[in-house]
């Protein structure tokens, strides 16, 4: 059993409650750092932790803090992000429903580091009984005194809100976030000036994941060195995996960020090896907008190396043959999943969730969508895998914000280490009408219909 | 003050201007075009992305190139910057991409456009565009909406560049007047048809780099090359008076801002935007309303500039069938109007007829 950080207690009952929660040591961290050190040795602690950002990007923590503008004397602010959207990953949900006083904890920590005095929880809307959640917890933090005026008579303010988004994907980018918080349309800034200089409401702004945030007390209790002890090398800390596919057992798993990828899906500790024991095509490994990994590439890496859950790893060969942690979306498809209909539903989402604001976006999502959708339902000619890989090509990098990336991503990565299987669809329309088809014929029954003579010439 | 490089030319700027305001402080061909941005509109820029230039040098102190391409119109200057627009391959690929974008879902039906001859999306084809589509779905398509009496909206043209929306927000008073749900199907809308109810609304018509927002009192009445622009002036209460008026023969067809060569409102002696009133715009059609000052001088290089009277112009020869020209004739007699009450038809073609999605 690997040693958990967030889900230690999970299993104790009632650890959704003030009391239970507070009894297995919670708020041990918020008395520590108020009491016996300085916003300036927190940031330092988490920078040794070397903990990164678990929302997706991996961004150093403490580094991030270190960024935040303190010349300019406005006041600061912390923003937490609960806005998880992306398909495939259900950590924070899991974390808030069952520790919302840990995410309290972890926010007050927080702002005490950035000397923030009025910090906020923005939470998507389709989350509303978790939001209830966390304004019970926040109530009851304020009545034994953890929020508000002078906390526990350490003379530190800080007042905590939980706000509620409409549904929006793109909320959960940090700039579009900060302008949804602000009761705007939520259309991602234009950057720089980045939110850590100019943020919610024009000052400064540190915006998180909740698993960030979560990992705050402990790094504070047990300091940032017990933390860097976990995983290997940049990759610290442990990290909630969301599973999910056709695995044994799907859920939330808390790994340490190091154990092979191959022990993470077949072991009995976590996915418990494929469902139906029918062999694995695919996966996904951090949440829908990273590019998919085909069988041969999961385990292990271009150079034949053991492929780890961690940063490194995971992305090792660049997007060519890796792709990244992402959020921890990770998602499993056996011999039966078509790819072409996965990712003509990763790009319908994308563009559903496309704000509008830019054009490549705007357009290009929609665009994507309908080339996939022809070629999944059997309309679709030969070009149109050139046409999608060019329109993929000219959204990646062209756009204000990650979340043209984020759609470009897995239709580059689908036509890249699945374009068999696009030229299937385009070739044996009547072979893929019924869109269980791979279910009835699996993959390896039908692939030498495509198979390339010059490559039996070869 | 930083010395930027834009496709090996130098320039020395001020602290803060943007990389496209340093291009077009050089000039020329190396100017990167803008859709949205629109310098007097605080906000502006960013989203359109067809100035995408490439940085190969991020600055004298960190010279590191930016590893992705960047909206000129919102990127600032460092000292020893080096840019590339028209020089990069690259941009001018990703630049043909953003045009292929924009043009996906518009119409295409210039031929019946009021903007044709001045837009902004028209020359982006013509310089970036490709004569064949590589879309195959249905076009994206939108009712018209009456914005007041005398502006129309015609969102299947539009680009969402949000131009207007800051004329809204920074011209006028009452806001509204914004943009309505997201991705494609966002449309720039009034809230519940509400009409925008401001002396200075009319301005939107001319910040449109498309034809989205037309002007009623000119719609279908003539295209724009075929007017001849003048500068012109008369005393307003409301506003600077300072227009352009769009004439044919001695009668003013339409009153507009008078635009620099970046299609922008001009900039007055103190140094703000001459954006007119809806009483210029809309009610002074008539000649003696206005002091005529004389033929404009420039405009934006466009179908509209190419009968500009600053330049030699060459006398056209049609070696051609004289039925051919027979044809040409009547041709002209067409475009005259001779004879035609034009502007007192029978039918008018604004008058709220042509809703029907017809055009």
């Amino acid at each position: 059993m690997g040693k958990k950080i967030l889900l230690e207690h999970i299993n104790v009952p009632g650890i959704e409650t003030y009391e239970v929660f507070r009894k297995m040591g919670g708020y041990a961290s918020v008395e520590k750092a108020l009491k016996t050190k300085t916003p300036l040795e927190v940031v330092e602690e988490v920078k040794k932790s070397g903990l990164r950002g678990r929302g997706g990007a991996g961004f150093p923590t403490g580094l991030k803090w270190s960024f935040i503008d303190k010349k300019s004397g406005n006041p600061r602010q912390l923003v937490c992000n609960a806005d998880e959207s992306e398909p495939g990953t259900f950590k924070d949900r899991y974390l808030m429903e069952k520790l919302p006083h840990l995410l309290v904890e972890g926010m007050i920590v927080s702002s005490f580091a950035l000397e923030a005095h009025l910090s906020y929880i923005y939470i998507r809307g389709e989350y509303m009984w978790v939001f209830r959640i966390l304004e019970k917890a926040i109530k009851e933090a304020y009545a034994a005194g953890w929020l508000g005026k002078n906390i526990q008579g350490s003379g530190y303010d800080l007042d905590l809100h939980v706000t509620c988004g409409a549904g929006a994907y793109i909320c959960g980018e940090e700039t579009a976030l900060i302008e949804s918080l602000e009761g705007k349309r939520g259309n991602p800034r234009i950057k720089p000036p980045f939110p850590a200089v100019v943020g919610l409401y024009g000052n400064p702004t540190v915006v998180n994941n909740v698993e960030t945030i979560m990992d705050i007390p402990w790094i504070v209790n047990n300091g940032g060195e017990e933390f860097a002890k976990f995983g290997i090398g940049k990759s610290t800390g442990t990290k909630l995996i969301s599973a999910s596919g056709n695995i044994k057992k799907p859920g939330v798993y808390e790994i340490e960020l190091s154990i092979p990828v191959e022990e993470f899906v077949m072991s009995d500790e976590y996915c418990g090896g494929m469902q139906t024991d029918r062999p694995l095509k695919a996966c996904v490994p951090g949440g829908s907008s990273v590019p998919i990994l085909p069988a041969n590439l999961l385990f292990k890496t271009a150079k034949g190396e053991t492929r780890l859950m961690t940063y490194e790893s995971m992305s090792d060969g660049g997007f060519a043959t890796g792709s990244m942690i992402g959020s921890g979306g990770f998602i499993v498809y056996d011999d039966r999943a078509c790819i072409v209909r996965n990712t003509w539903n990763f790009a319908r989402f994308y563009h559903h969730e496309s704000c509008g604001q830019c054009s490549p976006c705007r357009e290009g999502t929609g665009w994507m969508e309908k080339v996939l959708w022809r070629i999944e339902h059997g309309f679709g000619n030969i070009e149109d895998i050139d046409l999608l890989w060019d329109i993929q090509r000219k959204i990646e990098g062209n756009t204000i914000c990650p979340l043209g990336d984020a759609a470009a991503w897995p239709v580059a990565a689908a036509i890249r280490h699945f374009r068999d299987e696009f030229e299937f669809h385009i070739r044996y329309p009547e072979k893929v009408k019924d869109r269980k088809h791979f279910e009835k014929e699996p993959w390896e029954q039908v692939k030498h219909l495509v198979k390339k003579e010059d490559a039996v010439l070869v | 003050m930083p010395i930027v490089t834009i496709d090996g030319v130098s320039v020395e700027v001020e602290a803060g201007t943007t990389i496209l305001n340093a291009a077009r402080k050089i000039g020329g061909d190396l100017v990167p075009p803008a859709m949205c941005y629109y310098s007097k509109l605080k906000g502006s820029g960013g989203k359109c992305r067809t100035c995408l230039v490439e940085i190969t040098k991020g600055s004298g102190a960190n010279p590191t190139p930016m590893p992705k391409l960047q909206a000129s119109c919102s990127t600032p200057v460092a000292d020893g910057m080096e840019v590339k627009n028209m020089t990069s391959p690259k941009v001018q690929d990703m630049r043909k991409g953003v045009v292929e974008f924009l043009l996906i879902n518009h119409p295409l039906d210039c031929p019946i456009c009021d903007q044709a001859g001045e837009c902004d999306l028209q020359n982006l084809g013509f310089d970036y565009g490709v004569a064949k589509t590589r879309y195959q779905e249905e076009r994206r398509t939108f009712d018209k909406i009456n914005i007041g009496d005398k502006i129309q909206l015609h969102m299947t043209r539009c680009i969402l560049c949000y131009r207007c929306t800051y004329v809204a927000d920074q011209l006028t008073d009452k806001r509204v007047h914004g943009i309505m749900n997201r991705g494609d199907a966002a449309e720039i809308s009034t809230y519940i048809q509400n009409a925008v109810e401001n002396e200075m609304s009319g301005n939107m018509i001319d910040v449109c780099p498309v034809g989205a927002l037309t002007d009623k009192t000119f719609r279908f009445k003539s295209r724009v090359w075929f007017l001849k622009p003048f500068d012109a002036h008369r005393e307003c209460t409301k506003c600077c008076g300072k227009t352009t008026v769009w004439m044919f023969g001695n009668e003013i067809y339409r009153v507009t801002v008078r635009k620099d060569v970046y299609h922008e409102v001009e900039t007055l002696e103190d140094g703000k935007p001459a954006y007119i009133c809806n009483d210029c715009r809309f009610e002074k059609k008539n000649v003696n309303d206005w002091t005529i000052e004389g033929p404009r001088k420039f405009e934006k290089f466009s179908v509209i500039n190419q009968g500009n009277y600053t330049r030699k112009m060459e006398r056209v020869e049609i070696d051609t069938d004289p039925r051919i020209l027979y044809g040409r004739q009547e041709d002209k007699k067409a475009i005259s109007m001779n004879g035609t009450n034009f502007n007192k038809p029978e039918k008018a073609l604004s008058d709220g007829k042509d809703t029907d999605g017809q055009f």
